[in-house]
C-alpha cells in the first residue's frame, strides 16, 4: 500500500497536534465518541435550520436520524461533512469534534473533512461519463491518493465491501449507468468507501428503491458498522429500528431525543418522541 | 343551437390548426427555395478548377476560388483559437463561480453582444487592430470572428453546464474532490459533447460572416502567405464577385454560395450525430 492510500491526508492539519488516525484509533479504543457536536446552530441566511444541538455520536456503530420533514435533520447530516457550505448563505455556530479533532477550525479545509467523512446521497449519482470501475477509483484518482495496480486493487476492496463485486467483477468497464437502481446506490457506497472515510453519512439511502434492493441496503450498512461510524437519515421509522443503534429525533430544528434505538422506539422518555414514533404525527 | 355551436367550434380548432401549420412551412420553405435556386445556379461552375485555383484576372474565364475557400478555414481556425477557450471559460465560471449579481452582468452584457451587428464588429477590430497595424490582415479577420463567437460560446457552454445535475457536483466534492477538479473533471466532462456542439454552431454562424471581413481581412485575390497581410474568404469573394458587372464572375459567385451552403450545412450534419448519440448514451 502506498503511504498516500493508507493514511489520511494531512495537508492542513498542524504538526502540534497529534495524527488524525493516532486520534481515531484513540478515540475508537477509549470509547469516545466518533463526532461530537456542541450548540450546533444553523443558519440559512436568517432562517435557524438548527437550534443549539449537542450530541455525542459513537464509534463503529449505526446511529439513525429521524423526524417529519423541514426538521433539520439533513442538515445537521451535511453539517458533519461541511456539505452545508455549498448554500452561499449557510452560517454555522458551536462546534463539531471529528474523533477529537475540530473540523470547522480555521486552519481545516472542507476538502479534508469530507475524505474522512464520505456521503452517500438519496438519489443514486454515479457518474454517468464513467465506467463502473472508474466510477469507483475516481475519488482515490482526482485525489491523487492511489494510482496504477493500487487502483484496482482498491476498486476490489471497496466493491466487495459494499457487497457488489459478484455482480460486476465481469463488467467492470461497461458504463455506470447500465446498472439497476440498487446497484447504483450500491456503486455509490462503494466509491465513498474507495477513499476510506472514517465515517458514513447516509441521506435516505434506500427511499428510492424497491424492498429488495433496500433490504440489500440494509445488511450492508450492518456488515459496514464493523468497520465504520455510520450516520444514516431515514423516513422509514422501521427501518431505523431494524438497523440503528442509537437514535436521534429532530423536531423543527431541535435535538429532542437521543438514546438508544429500542429506548426511542418502545419507552421514550419525551412525548413528541412518542407521538411521533407511533405515527400520531409527521 | 347545440350543432350549430358544436360546427362553429370545431371549424375554429382547425382553421388555426391549418394556420399553425402554414406557419411551420413557411419556416421551411424559404430553405427549400434558398437551397433549390443556389443549387441550380452554382452548380455549373463547381468544377475542379473551382476548388484548386487561384481567381482569373478580368476579361480571362475560369479560375476558382481556392485561396477563399483555404482563407476561410484559416479565419475559422484563428477565431475558434482566439474565442473558443474564452468563450468556454466565460461559461465554466458563469456555471460553477460568479456571484448572482456579476452573473446578472455578464450575462446581460453576451446577450447585447449577441445582438450587435456584425458590421459593429468589423468596425471596432478595424479601429483596434487595423488602424494600429497599418494594414488589412487575417489576424484582424479572426479577432472579429473570434468575438462575435465569444458570447455565443459562452451562453451554450454556461446552459450545457447548468444541465449537469447538482447531484454529480454533491457526490463529487462529498469525496473529497476539490472543486476545481469537480468542475473540470465531472461537470464539463458529463457536458462536453453539448460544449462541442454549441462550438460547432458558433463556428458555422461566423462562417458566412461578411460584413466583419470587409473592414479587417479585406480579401484577396491572391494566397495569403502571412496572417498579418490580407485573406481571401468565401463570403467577401461572393460579395465582391456579385457585384461586378462579369457575368462569370457571376457564376462564380453563385459557386461560392453553394460550397458555403454545403461547408454550413456539413457542420450542422455533425452537430445532429454529435446530439444523437448523447441522447442514445443517456437512455
Amino acid at each position: 500500500m502506498t503511504s498516500g492510500a493508507t493514511e489520511p491526508p494531512k495537508l492542513t492539519v498542524p504538526p502540534a497536534k497529534p495524527s488524525n488516525q493516532g486520534a481515531a484509533d484513540a478515540g475508537r479504543d477509549t470509547l469516545e465518541p466518533a463526532i461530537s457536536a456542541r450548540d450546533l446552530s444553523i443558519f440559512f441566511g436568517t432562517h435557524q435550520v438548527l437550534k443549539r444541538v449537542s450530541i455525542d455520536i459513537p464509534a463503529r456503530a449505526v446511529t439513525a436520524i429521524i423526524g417529519p420533514s423541514g426538521c433539520g435533520k439533513s442538515t445537521f447530516l451535511r453539517a458533519l461533512n461541511r456539505m452545508h457550505e455549498l448554500v452561499p448563505t449557510a452560517r454555522m455556530e458551536g462546534q463539531i469534534r471529528l474523533f477529537g479533532e475540530d473540523i470547522y477550525a480555521r486552519d481545516i479545509e472542507p476538502v479534508v473533512v469530507r475524505r474522512r467523512v464520505g456521503m452517500v446521497f438519496q438519489k443514486s449519482n454515479p457518474f454517468p461519463t464513467m465506467s463502473i470501475a472508474d466510477n469507483v477509483t475516481v475519488g482515490l484518482r482526482l485525489n491523487g491518493m492511489a494510482r496504477g495496480s493500487m487502483l484496482s486493487e482498491h476498486m476490489e476492496k471497496a466493491l466487495i465491501m459494499a457487497a457488489l463485486w459478484d455482480e460486476v467483477k465481469d463488467r467492470l468497464n461497461a458504463p455506470a449507468t447500465s446498472l439497476s437502481g440498487g446497484q447504483q446506490q450500491r456503486l455509490c457506497i462503494a466509491r465513498a468507501l474507495a477513499v476510506r472515510p472514517e465515517v458514513l453519512l447516509m441521506d435516505e439511502p434506500a427511499s428510492a428503491l424497491d424492498p429488495l434492493a433496500t433490504a440489500r441496503i440494509e445488511d450492508l450498512i450492518l456488515e459496514l458498522k464493523r468497520d465504520y461510524t455510520i450516520v444514516i437519515v431515514t423516513h422509514n421509522m422501521q427501518q431505523a429500528a431494524r438497523i440503528s443503534d442509537q437514535t436521534a429525533f429532530f423536531y423543527l430544528g431541535d435535538l429532542i431525543e437521543f438514546g438508544s434505538t429500542s429506548k426511542i422506539f418502545t419507552s421514550p422518555s419525551k412525548r413528541q418522541t412518542e407521538d411521533y414514533v407511533t405515527g400520531r404525527f409527521g | 343551437m347545440d350543432g350549430t355551436y358544436h360546427r362553429w367550434r370545431k371549424f375554429k380548432n382547425t382553421f388555426m390548426q391549418a394556420l399553425t401549420c402554414l406557419c411551420a412551412v413557411l419556416v421551411v420553405f424559404p430553405l427549400g427555395l434558398i437551397f433549390y435556386h443556389v443549387l441550380t445556379s452554382g452548380v455549373g461552375s463547381v468544377n475542379w478548377a473551382f476548388f484548386t485555383q487561384l481567381p482569373k484576372p478580368v476579361g480571362e474565364l475560369g479560375g476558382g476560388m481556392a485561396n477563399a475557400i483555404v482563407g476561410t478555414f484559416e479565419l475559422l481556425g484563428l477565431a475558434a483559437v482566439l474565442g473558443v477557450p474564452v468563450g468556454i471559460l466565460g461559461g465554466i465560471f458563469l456555471s460553477e463561480y460568479g456571484t448572482t449579481r456579476l452573473n446578472w452582468w455578464v450575462r446581460f452584457g453576451a446577450d447585447v453582444l449577441n445582438g450587435v451587428p456584425s458590421i459593429t464588429w468589423g468596425m471596432v477590430v478595424w479601429a483596434l487592430v487595423v488602424v494600429p497595424m497599418k494594414t488589412f490582415s487575417a489576424w484582424a479577420g479572426g479577432i472579429a470572428l473570434g468575438m462575435i463567437m465569444v458570447p455565443l460560446v459562452m451562453r451554450t457552454t454556461e446552459e450545457v453546464l447548468r444541465l449537469v445535475p447538482g447531484g454529480y457536483r454533491e457526490a463529487s466534492l462529498a469525496l473529497g474532490i476539490p472543486h476545481w477538479r469537480t468542475v473540470l473533471q465531472i461537470v464539463v466532462r458529463t457536458g462536453v459533447k453539448g460544449i462541442v456542439t454549441g462550438t460547432l454552431l458558433a463556428l458555422a454562424r461566423v462562417a458566412g460572416e461578411t460584413a466583419p471581413l470587409l473592414f479587417t481581412a479585406l480579401g484577396n485575390q491572391f494566397w495569403n502567405h502571412r496572417l498579418s497581410d490580407p485573406i481571401a474568404a468565401i463570403p467577401v469573394q461572393i460579395f465582391d464577385y456579385a457585384r461586378s458587372p462579369y457575368e462569370d464572375w457571376h457564376r462564380q459567385a453563385w459557386a461560392g454560395a453553394l460550397v458555403l451552403l454545403l461547408l454550413v450545412a456539413l457542420i450542422n450534419v455533425t452537430v445532429r450525430g454529435l446530439t444523437r448519440d448523447r441522447f442514445s448514451t443517456r437512455s
